[in-house]
């Protein structure tokens, strides 16, 4: 069945206040739609249930990249155009880059945003598994203030996050530690451009004396959400890399990862090929030696 | 319902204004109220580029937009690339080059590969490959279309040089 627009309402306040005030003023009532790469395609199949929707599209409070000493903080509007265009992100948050590049092609990108991507929750959100390696914050606001939280902390279930009906995704706050980490990311999919991930791993670690000192691993399309892979991680933690540590690791994230059957790929590949890229990120990290 | 809004924005260089539901896709205010019938809905969910415009200076899917975010915008469709009854460069190139078959797939073409050059006038066959890889041909297989937009660029630059009628390629590459 074809959407038919006269079921939506969707209105445009034109700034953040007027969103909020909105929200505020009936919870849970309004849609908030951005750059539109996901709610109208679920109207152009005439599944959008939200029947009022109001336009973040072109609040320029929202569509913002900002370089700090320690961090940088992207406004939830700021779309995968802007990210690939910063060079402060490019240099910074190279994973965050990568994973921008390849959101569906240039006129999806130029569309879709960053605080969409996450609002929206799919398990498979390319840019996920990027933001759990950094170390994310997600920065919350609403007429009632501000709060923020990890990003590890902001899904809860499938589609599911921790947001108030009156809150909205305001930014992403990203810590710029992770220079002298050894840094990877991969996705798995059907093409390069427009396809969504079967699954994707991104890692963070820091190697000392051969030792693993430090290691964040962010999985797209291994649960419910995107999600770290902690019980993998905590056998690493400590750890050489050598047979016995890759085989513990393995086995553990075989253990850890609760993929799904779905029309993209089968729980059982999803978890194989997780399993794989590990192997390869830790493969190279110890043939690299990663002298920092 | 209540009342409809006016939406003002400026295609192809001409000021219009629409009273439609705000929710009513850019796709289908540009066919349908503009009667601009160039750019085509394949898929109608951002998947095939079919409906590609310009929109400020960026490729969108007309189809992904709530013709309301288009307020003040200013549109570039198919329709605005020949200048004067003068072929843009890429349209020469696509015929001289068999860029188009059936040509279902070809205002999408046309524009995600004029905004490559806009923003890129000296690609690269890779930077080419990317610039289109969110338009789905299922005639040519491809190498054509690349193919045309080559000389486009060159022409582009040079606007001279013209654009000259190609030897069919090697299909398989």
């Amino acid at each position: 069945m074809r959407g038919n627009a006269e079921a939506h309402q969707l209105i445009a306040p034109g700034s953040l206040a007027g969103v909020l005030e909105l929200l505020a003023a009936a919870p849970g009532e309004w849609t908030p739609i951005a750059g539109g790469t996901e709610l109208m395609v679920a109207h152009a199949a005439g599944r959008l249930e939200a029947g009022k929707l109001v336009s973040l599209w072109g609040i320029a409070d929202l569509r913002f990249i900002e370089t700090h000493a320690d961090s940088i903080a992207i406004g939830a509007g700021a779309t995968f155009r802007d990210l690939r265009a910063h060079a402060g992100v490019a240099a910074q948050l190279p994973l965050l880059a990568k994973a921008a590049s390849w959101i569906g092609c240039i006129a999806n990108q130029s569309r879709a945003t960053l605080g969409g991507n996450l609002v929206n929750g799919s398990p498979a959100a390319d840019s996920s598994p990027a933001l759990l390696v950094y170390d994310a914050e997600i920065e919350l606001i609403s007429l009632r203030g501000r709060r923020r939280i990890p990003y590890s902390a902001f899904h809860t279930g499938y589609k599911c996050n921790v947001m108030a009906l009156d809150e909205l995704l305001y930014a992403i706050h990203l810590p710029l530690r992770f220079a002298h980490h050894r840094q990877y990311l991969r996705k798995v999919g059907t093409r390069r451009a427009m396809a969504i991930a079967k699954v994707a791993l991104a890692a963070t670690a820091l190697l000392e004396n051969g030792l693993l000192r430090e290691i964040h691993l962010g999985a797209a399309s291994l649960a419910a959400f995107p999600a770290r892979l902690y019980q993998t991680e905590s056998v690493l933690l400590g750890q050489p890399i050598d047979t016995r540590t890759l085989q513990l690791a393995r086995n553990t994230l075989l253990a850890e990862a609760k993929p799904i059957d779905d029309i993209r790929s089968t729980a059982e590949y999803r978890k194989r090929v997780a399993a794989n890229l590990l192997d390869e990120f830790l493969l190279q990290l110890r043939s690299e030696g990663w002298p920092r | 319902m209540s009342r409809l809004p006016t939406i003002r924005f400026t295609v192809n260089g001409k000021p219009c204004a629409v009273q439609v539901p705000p929710m009513k896709r850019l796709l289908d205010v540009l066919r349908e109220d503009l009667r601009l019938t160039g750019s085509k809905e394949g898929c109608g969910e951002g998947e095939c580029g079919s409906c590609s415009v310009i929109v400020n200076g960026e490729l969108v899917n007309s189809c992904l937009l709530p013709v309301l975010q288009a307020e003040g915008a200013t549109i570039q469709t198919v329709e605005g690339l020949a200048n004067n009854g003068q072929l843009h460069p890429l349209q020469q190139a696509f015929l001289a080059c068999g860029g188009a078959q059936c040509g279902i797939c070809t205002p999408g073409m046309l524009m995600a590969a004029s905004h490559l050059l806009e923003v890129n006038p000296h690609p690269s066959l890779a930077d080419i490959r990317e610039g289109l890889a969110g338009n789905l041909c299922r005639c040519t297989g491809f190498v054509r279309i690349f193919e045309s937009v080559v000389p486009a660029a060159a022409a582009r630059l040079t606007p001279s040089s013209g654009i000259q009628e190609k030897e069919p390629a090697a299909h398989a590459r």
